[in-house]
C-alpha cells in the first residue's frame, strides 16, 4: 500500500478561546506541578495557595468573557469543536460556581496542608485538575466527552479523599470512594451504550432531535436513563445511591470533603439536568416520576438520618444528600424555573457548604479528628465570630429568611408548585422542618450548652468538653478566615439582594438543539 | 401625611439596624447596651406614635404605602402598609420591646439579648405591615430566629426543650403556609398572566374555584392556628412562654401570639373570604374550646407563670371567636382585644418575673401574704390581673364585650359558651392572687421587696394604658372600625354570607 493513498486523520477544529476556564486550570495545575518540584518549604506552600487562587480567578475571569460573548454577541450560545463542546450560559454558570469553589478550597486547604506537615502543591494541582474535568463534564454536549469529564473529575478526588496517607481512616476513605465510584462510572458507562443503541449517537442534540422525530419503544432507552441516572446520582449523592457519602465525607480531609460536597456536586448535577432537559427532554413522562421518587428519597432519608448522627461532618454529608434532593425538585419539575431553582440552589450551596466545611476543619483543629458534636460546645463563648458564622451557613442551609439557602429552597419549591406537583413541594418543606432540628442541635450545642448537657448529645463531654476547648484554642488561619467571609458575605448579600444572581441563573439558559 | 419621609420601612429597618450597631459594640458595657437598644426602641416608639397620629381615621385602605421592586423575576417588591387593623399592633409593639429590653434584669451577656431582642421587634414589625407574601413570609419565619436563641440563650431549665418545640412547631405550619402562598401565586399568575405576591391585587383580582380556596385557606390557617394557638395545636405554648425569660415571655405573649391572629385577618379573611366563612364554624368551635380548657386548666396549675400562659390559651380564644364571628362589633373587639391583651399579658409577666427574681419560685404554693409586705406591688398586680378578667373600666373589658355582643348576634350559641370563661377567668385569677397576696406572710415571703422604682416606672406606662384603654376606647375604635367595615364588606361580596344589620353597627362610629 503506497503511503500517499492513506486518508489524512481529520481532526476537527479546535477553538480554543471557548475553552479559556479549562485550559488556565489545567495550564495552572501543570505549571504548580513543575514549580513543586525545584523547591519544597513554607514559602512555596503559601505562594502555590496564592497561585491557585489567582488561577481561580483568572478562569472566573475567562468565563466572564465568554459570558458576554455567550448573552450579548451576535453569536451567542454555540456549539464548538466538532459538537463535542456546547457554550451556553448554563455551562458557564457551573463553571463559574466550580472556579469559586477552587478559590475557596484552595484559601482552605492552606492552613490544614501547614498543620497537618503535608505541604506539597500536588493538593492544590490535584484539586485544579478535578475542576476542570467539573467544567468540561457541565460543557460537555456528548456523552463520551461527560464521562471523560467525568473520570478527570473523579479520579483526581480519589487521590484527593486519600491525601492525609498517615490517617487510617483518610485511606479507608479514598478506597471506599474509589471502588464505589468506579462502579458507578461503570453504569454511566453502560448507559452510554444502552443510549446509543437505541438513538444510534451519543452527541445529545442528536439524541435530542431523533426522540423529537421518532418513537422509540422498549426498554432499552429506559434503560439508559436507569444507568445513567445511576451513575450520576453516586455522583450527587442521592439516595439510594448515597451509602458511600457518610464515609467519605467523613473520612476525607476536611478541606477536600467541602471542596467535594460544593464541585463534585455541581458537576454531576451539570451533567444531569443538562442530559434530562436537553437530550431526553421529550422523553419527561418517563423519567419524572423516577426523578420524583430520588428526590423525595434523598431528601426525607437524608433529613431524617442525620437527625440522629453525632458527628458534624457525618451529619453535613447526611444534610449535602438531602441537598441533592432539593436540587432534583427542579428536575422533577422540568421547567424553566426548575432548572433555574437548580442552578441557583447549586451556586447557593457551594458557597455555603464550603463556608461550613471551613469552619469544620478550623474547629477539628490539628489532626483533622474533633469533629463530634461535643467539639463544637461553648464555642460561642470561644471563638464567637466563628460561631456567628457557623450559625449562619447551618440557619442559611435550614432555610431561614434573608439568606440565599431560603431563597434556593423558594425557588425549586415554586418551580414545583408552577409544575403543580404539590405533594413533593410539601414533603419537601417538611423534610426542610426535620432538617432544621439538626441544624439547631449543633446551633444548640455552640450557644446554649455550656452548663447544660442537650437531649442527644452525649454526656460524656460533659464537664471535659468546655475544659478541652478552652485548652487549645480554636486557631484561625488567615487564609480560612478570609474563605469563610467570603462565603458569609455571599449568603448574606445574595440574600438580600438575589436579583443579579437569579438573573445569572435564569439567563444561563441551556442551549436547546 | 408626610409623603417625603418612609416611615413603615424607617419602622422595620431601624430595629435593625440597631440590632447591628449593638452587635458590633463591646460586650462589657452592660449599661450602655440597655442604653443603645432602649434608645432604638424608643425611637421605633416615637416614630409608632407619630404613625398613629398621622393616621387618617376615616380611610379604610391601606395608607404610608411604599413599594419598590425586590425581586423582579419573581414579581416581589418591597410593600408596606398600614390599616386600623396593623396600626395599633404596630403601637404596641413599640410600647412593649423598650420596656422588655430595660425592664427585666439580664444576667448574662446583655449585648446577645439586647441584639436579638431589635431584630425581633423588626420581624415582628416588618409581619404586621408587609402587603407582599413574600415579604410577609420572610418576616415571618425571621422572628423565629431571635426568639429561639432568646429562649435557648436566656430561658429557665428546660428551656432548650421549650425552645426547639416551639421552633418546629411553628416551621410546620410555615411549611404548609409557604405552599399555599406559591399555589395561591401561580394560580394567579395562569389565570392572569401576572406573577405578583402583592396581596391587595391577590385579593381584588381572584378567581379561585371554592374547594381550591378552601385548600389554600387551611394552608394558610395552619400555620396561623399554631402561632396563635388555637386548640389543639397550643402545647408549644405553656413551655416556650413558661421557660422563657420574662423579656421574650412578654414579647411570645404580648406581640407575636397576636401575629396569628393578625395573619387570620388579613390573610384568612381577606384573601379566601368564602372559605373562610365556610370553615368559620371549626374555627369556632375550636375558639370556643380553648376559652374552655384554658381557663380550666389555668384554674389547676401550680407555677404562676404557666397560669398565665395558659390563660393566653383563653384569651386568644375570644379573639378567634370575634374574627370568625364576622361581624363589625366582633372583629373591632377582636382587634382590641389583641392590643388588650399584649397590655395585660405582657404585664402580668413583667410581674412573675419580678417575683421570681425575689423569691426564686414560682410555685403558687410557696408564695403568699405578700399583699402585707409589699403593698404597691399587689395594687398593680391587682390592676392588671382585673383588665386580664375584663373588669368594665379596664381595657379588657371592652374587648371582651364587643367580642361577645358582635358573636351573639352572628353566632349565639358559640358566644353563650364563651361567656362562660369570662367568669372561668374570674376563678382563676382570682383564686391565684388570693393565694399569693392574702394570708399572712412567712418565711421567706415576710421579707419580699417592693417595688422598685425602676419596675415601676416599667408597670406604669402599661397601668395608664390598661386604665385609659378601659375608660375611653373610642379614639382606638374609631381608626379600627373604617378598616374592620371595609374587611367585612369585602367578605360579603365574595361569599353568600351577610351579616345581620343589627350586627353592622360597630363601637367605633
Amino acid at each position: 500500500m503506497m503511503l500517499g493513498q492513506v486518508e489524512p486523520l481529520v481532526l476537527p477544529k479546535v477553538e480554543w478561546s471557548l475553552l479559556a476556564p479549562e485550559l488556565i486550570l489545567i495550564g495552572g495545575a501543570l505549571l504548580l506541578l513543575v514549580a513543586g518540584t525545584f523547591r519544597r518549604d513554607k514559602a512555596m506552600a503559601a505562594a502555590s495557595c496564592v497561585f491557585t487562587v489567582a488561577v481561580a480567578v483568572a478562569a472566573l475571569v475567562a468565563s466572564w468573557g465568554l459570558w458576554l460573548d455567550v448573552t450579548d454577541g451576535d453569536a451567542g450560545a454555540r456549539l464548538a469543536v466538532a459538537d463535542a463542546v456546547v457554550v451556553d450560559g448554563y455551562g458557564i454558570f457551573f463553571t463559574v460556581a466550580i472556579c469559586c469553589a477552587v478559590a475557596l478550597g484552595a484559601l482552605l486547604a492552606f492552613g490544614y496542608l501547614r498543620q497537618e506537615r503535608l505541604e506539597s502543591p500536588s493538593f492544590l494541582v490535584l484539586m485544579m485538575l478535578s475542576a476542570s474535568g467539573g467544567i468540561l463534564m457541565a460543557k460537555a454536549n456528548d456523552l463520551i466527552l461527560i464521562f471523560l469529564g467525568l473520570e478527570i473529575l473523579s479520579i483526581a478526588l480519589y487521590v484527593l479523599a486519600g491525601y492525609h496517607q498517615r490517617q487510617e481512616r483518610s485511606r479507608e476513605a479514598a478506597i471506599k470512594y474509589f471502588v464505589l465510584g468506579s462502579f458507578s462510572s461503570a453504569f454511566f458507562l453502560y448507559g452510554v451504550a444502552l443510549t446509543y443503541g437505541a438513538t444510534g449517537s451519543t452527541n445529545l442534540g442528536f439524541i435530542a432531535e431523533f426522540l423529537a422525530t421518532q418513537t422509540v419503544t422498549g426498554g432499552v432507552l429506559m434503560g439508559g436513563f436507569a444507568f445513567l441516572l445511576v451513575g450520576l446520582g453516586f455522583k450527587v449523592a442521592a439516595v439510594p445511591f448515597h451509602m458511600w457519602t457518610p464515609d467519605v465525607y467523613q473520612g476525607a480531609p476536611t478541606p477536600v470533603t467541602g471542596f467535594m460536597a460544593a464541585a463534585a456536586k455541581a458537576a454531576g448535577f451539570a451533567a444531569l439536568l443538562r442530559i434530562f432537559f436537553s437530550a431526553f427532554g421529550t422523553e419527561r413522562l418517563d423519567w419524572q416520576p423516577i426523578v420524583w421518587v430520588l428526590a423525595v428519597l434523598s431528601m426525607v432519608v437524608g433529613s431524617v438520618l442525620a437527625v440522629v448522627q453525632t458527628d458534624v461532618k457525618r451529619m453535613l454529608a447526611y444534610s449535602s444528600i438531602s441537598h441533592a434532593g432539593y436540587v432534583l425538585i427542579g428536575l422533577q419539575a422540568a421547567n424553566d424555573r426548575g432548572i433555574a431553582g437548580s442552578l441557583f440552589y447549586l451556586l447557593a450551596y457551594t458557597f455555603l457548604i464550603l463556608g461550613s466545611f471551613a469552619v469544620v476543619a478550623l474547629v477539628a483543629r490539628e489532626g483533622d479528628s474533633r469533629t463530634d458534636l461535643t467539639s463544637f460546645r461553648g464555642l460561642a463563648r470561644d471563638r464567637p465570630g466563628l460561631a456567628f458564622a457557623f450559625a449562619v451557613f447551618l440557619l442559611a442551609q435550614a432555610g431561614a429568611p434573608f439568606t440565599t439557602g431560603f431563597l434556593a429552597k423558594f425557588y425549586v419549591i415554586s418551580a414545583a408548585v408552577e409544575a403543580r406537583s404539590y405533594a413533593i413541594a410539601i414533603i419537601a418543606m417538611l423534610a426542610a422542618v426535620v432538617a432544621t432540628f439538626f441544624y439547631l442541635r449543633i446551633i444548640v450545642v455552640m450557644y446554649m450548652a455550656q452548663d447544660q448537657t442537650m437531649a442527644g448529645v452525649s454526656p460524656e463531654g460533659e464537664g471535659g468538653g468546655v475544659a478541652t476547648a478552652v485548652a487549645t484554642r480554636v486557631q484561625i488561619p488567615v487564609a480560612a478566615g478570609i474563605a469563610i467571609g467570603i462565603a458569609l458575605a455571599f449568603t448574606i448579600v445574595a440574600g438580600l439582594l438575589p436579583q443579579p444572581f437569579i438573573d445569572f441563573a435564569r439567563h444561563a439558559t441551556l442551549l436547546r438543539l | 401625611m408626610s409623603d417625603s419621609l418612609p416611615i413603615l420601612t424607617l419602622l422595620v429597618v431601624i430595629p435593625a439596624l440597631g440590632a447591628a450597631i449593638v452587635a458590633c459594640l463591646p460586650g462589657g458595657n452592660e449599661r450602655l447596651l440597655k442604653m443603645v437598644g432602649a434608645t432604638v426602641a424608643t425611637v421605633v416608639l416615637a416614630l409608632s406614635v407619630a404613625l398613629m397620629f398621622d393616621f387618617d381615621a376615616d380611610l379604610a385602605g391601606f395608607q404610608f404605602v411604599s413599594e419598590h421592586v425586590w425581586v423582579r423575576s419573581f414579581g416581589i417588591s418591597w410593600k408596606l402598609g398600614v390599616d386600623g387593623i396593623s396600626l395599633f399592633l404596630v403601637v404596641l409593639t413599640g410600647v412593649l420591646f423598650p420596656l422588655a429590653i430595660v425592664g427585666p434584669a439580664v444576667h448574662k451577656d446583655v449585648k446577645g439579648y439586647v441584639a436579638w431582642m431589635l431584630l425581633l421587634e423588626s420581624g415582628c414589625i416588618g409581619v404586621f405591615l408587609a402587603l407582599d407574601l413574600f415579604q410577609f413570609f420572610l418576616f415571618w419565619e425571621l422572628v423565629l430566629v431571635p426568639m429561639y436563641f432568646l429562649i435557648g440563650g436566656w430561658g429557665y431549665d428546660r428551656r432548650i426543650y421549650a425552645t426547639l418545640k416551639f421552633f418546629l412547631y411553628t416551621m410546620v405550619g410555615s411549611a404548609l403556609m409557604l405552599v399555599g402562598i406559591l399555589t395561591l401565586v401561580f394560580l394567579h399568575e395562569r389565570a392572569t398572566g401576572v406573577l405578583t405576591f402583592d396581596v391587595i391585587t391577590l385579593a381584588e383580582e381572584q378567581s379561585l374555584a371554592s374547594s381550591t380556596a378552601r385548600w389554600l385557606f387551611l394552608a394558610f390557617a395552619a400555620s396561623f392556628a399554631i402561632k396563635v394557638p388555637i386548640f389543639p395545636v397550643h402545647t408549644w405554648l405553656p413551655d416556650a412562654h413558661t421557660e422563657a425569660p420574662t423579656g421574650g415571655s412578654v414579647i411570645l405573649a404580648g406581640v407575636m401570639l397576636k401575629l396569628g391572629t393578625y395573619g387570620f385577618l388579613r390573610f384568612g379573611l381577606y384573601l379566601f373570604p368564602e372559605a373562610a366563612v365556610d370553615l368559620a364554624p371549626v374555627f369556632l368551635t375550636l375558639g370556643t374550646i380553648g376559652i374552655i380548657y384554658g381557663a380550666i386548666v389555668a384554674a389547676m396549675q401550680r407555677d404562676l407563670k404557666r397560669l398565665v400562659a395558659y390563660s393566653s390559651v383563653a384569651h386568644l380564644g375570644f379573639i378567634v371567636l370575634g374574627t370568625f364571628g364576622l361581624s363589625q362589633q366582633g372583629l373591632e373587639g377582636g382587634v382590641l382585644q389583641m392590643v388588650n391583651h399584649g397590655l395585660s399579658t405582657g404585664a402580668l409577666f413583667f410581674l412573675v418575673g419580678m417575683i421570681y427574681e425575689r423569691r426564686h419560685t414560682r410555685l403558687i404554693a410557696e408564695l403568699g401574704g405578700l399583699q402585707k409586705v409589699a403593698p404597691v406591688f399587689a395594687g398593680v398586680f391587682m390592676v392588671v390581673m382585673l383588665s386580664s378578667i375584663g373588669l368594665p373600666g379596664l381595657n379588657g373589658f371592652v374587648g371582651e364585650f364587643l367580642i361577645l355582643i358582635g358573636s351573639f348576634v352572628t353566632r349565639r350559641w358559640w358566644a353563650v359558651v364563651a361567656t362562660a370563661g369570662v367568669i372561668l377567668a374570674a376563678i382563676y385569677l382570682l383564686w391565684a392572687y388570693q393565694r399569693v397576696f392574702h394570708g399572712v406572710p412567712e418565711g421567706e415571703n415576710a421579707t419580699f421587696p417592693e417595688m422598685t422604682m425602676r419596675e415601676r416606672a416599667v408597670m406604669a406606662p402599661l397601668v395608664v394604658l390598661i386604665v385609659l384603654l378601659g375608660v375611653y376606647p373610642r379614639p382606638v375604635l374609631e381608626r379600627i372600625a373604617p378598616s374592620v367595615r371595609e374587611l367585612v364588606t369585602h367578605v360579603e361580596e365574595h361569599s353568600d354570607y351577610r351579616q345581620p344589620a343589627v350586627a353592622a353597627g360597630g363601637a367605633g362610629r
